[in-house]
């Protein structure tokens, strides 16, 4: 890649930083070369992001017709599944899916509701709520 | 009576420039601080830091590890193995320990790298923030709450508040970085450049065409191209997801483009110079032709799961098959010249 190729697509998750690129300027030595975006990223990164919202979005319909926890929700808001749950709580994977129950969640002993709390960056009175929207 | 103050403000002169990757970034920028004067894709390159490796075992989000650079702290450890650096590492198991010993670095005027979560840095955009344990910075100083933060990836120096911070050093979960926080303690007067280049190339070389495993190197590369082509139609979503997935390892992960492969290019550009073998300029020249063939795939396999183009699994997995037998002899012709 030359450095006059290096994508500048102004990619809207940047919001206005650039990354570096190693490119070949004229004379064909290496340097480092900002890019402000790429196409070909943009589009996988709002596939990866656009995946989390979907799975957050049935989530919450799920918990407003009480057939989820509010847990499943924040878990997929912030951008998690139930292995990496699993992993930053301590909990077992098979916990965790239990805990995603309606009904199950709320009865946690405040201790447990405290982990996920602090593994989702909230506070367990948050995580039982739900937003107007998902 | 023992008034409270508040600590002094610290801001330690430190030398922000922006790099590719996380970890070659942050460790040559301590190293040219600690007047050791070198280039991320040297640091990368000695660290033999370059790999292929798709990990079907390891999920995440459901999907398998393509990895384009050796695991973690491999940069760091091997960098400082090959060029006779000692490394002062740190971890902690108490939040507010990892925290106090930052500050007291700090006081004493020591500028340190650290390990985070990229999640909880408040300074990322919002769209890049994911939870990946591994990513490193260096910390420059602290003005009030705030932590003075030159983080190579980003083009700008940042902050980031201590509450925010902690939470970022203290994650749990794969690759957790238990406070993890670093930095050169000592650097020899004479660095040999030369021998760390050689056996760094002999390293990386062997790896991408002798593992017998045959999901590393290039064998690694041919294993994913044949289990692309294989990919069941019928299973769209799906595949477009782990499409999208190997995009953004080989992409969007500050790999410097074409998962890496531009910058060892660079690297390589360098070390002739050093070496004095203008064969590796050659070389560089030919990784980087195949490092756009690397980005052509990565375009196209990003336009088939928009919709932009009809998915075409063949094209795909040949574009791939192209990669290695490409990258196959630039290796080969690399290790006889170094040899």
């Amino acid at each position: 890649m030359k450095t006059n190729e290096v994508p500048q697509q102004n990619a809207k998750a940047f919001m206005g930083h650039s990354k570096l690129l190693y490119a070949q300027d004229q004379t064909g030595r290496y340097v480092g070369a900002p890019s402000s975006g790429w196409e070909a990223e943009e589009i996988v990164l709002d596939q990866a992001i656009g995946e989390y919202v979907q799975l957050a979005a049935d989530a919450w319909r799920r918990a407003k017709a009480g057939a989820a926890s509010t847990l499943e929700y924040h878990m997929y808001r912030e951008r998690m599944d139930v292995v990496l749950l699993a992993q930053s709580t301590g909990f077992p994977k098979w916990r965790v899916r239990r805990h995603l129950k309606s009904g199950v969640f709320q009865k946690l002993p405040l201790r447990h509701r405290q982990r996920y709390a602090e593994a989702l960056g909230k506070t367990p009175e948050q995580l039982e709520r739900l937003p107007e929207q998902p | 009576m023992n008034a409270v103050t508040a600590p002094a403000d610290i801001e330690i002169p430190f030398d922000h420039r922006q790099s590719a990757h996380c970890e070659s970034g942050a460790i040559a920028s301590l190293l040219r601080h600690a007047q050791l004067p070198i280039s991320e894709p040297m640091a990368f390159g000695i660290a033999a830091g370059l790999t292929y490796a798709y990990l079907p075992f390891l999920k995440f989000g459901g999907l398998p590890l393509f990895a384009y650079r050796m695991p973690p702290g491999h940069v760091i450890r091997g960098l400082a193995k090959r060029l006779g650096i000692r490394m002062h590492f740190e971890r902690f198991t108490q939040p507010e320990a990892g925290m106090a010993a930052l500050d007291g670095y700090l006081a004493a005027g020591r500028v340190v790298g650290i390990q985070t979560s990229a999640y909880w840095l408040t300074y990322f955009p919002p769209d890049m923030r994911f939870h990946f344990n591994a990513h490193n910075l260096v910390v420059y100083g602290k003005r009030g709450d705030q932590y003075l933060i030159s983080d190579p990836v980003i083009d700008i120096r940042v902050q980031c508040a201590a509450q925010a911070l902690k939470k970022a050093r203290f994650t749990r979960g794969v690759l957790a970085p238990k406070g993890l926080l670093y930095y050169p303690q000592s650097v020899p007067a004479q660095v040999d450049f030369t021998g760390a280049i050689r056996k760094a190339i002999r390293f990386t070389t062997g790896m991408m065409l002798y593992t017998p495993a045959p999901i590393l190197g290039v064998r690694g590369i041919r294993t994913v191209a044949r289990k692309i082509r294989r990919l069941d139609p019928r299973a769209a979503h799906h595949n477009k997801l782990l499409l999208g997935h190997i995009v953004r390892m080989q992409e969007e992960i500050g790999t410097g483009g074409a998962g890496f492969r531009f910058l060892y290019a660079s690297f390589l550009q360098e070390a002739a110079v050093v070496l004095g073998k203008p064969a590796l300029t050659q070389i560089a020249d030919e990784l980087t032709a195949v490092g756009d063939e690397w980005r052509r795939f990565a375009l196209h396999a990003a336009k088939m799961c928009k919709d932009r183009m009809p998915m075409d699994y063949a094209l795909l997995s040949g574009q791939l098959l192209d990669c290695a037998s490409r990258e196959e002899k630039i290796y080969r012709w690399l290790r006889a010249e170094v040899k």
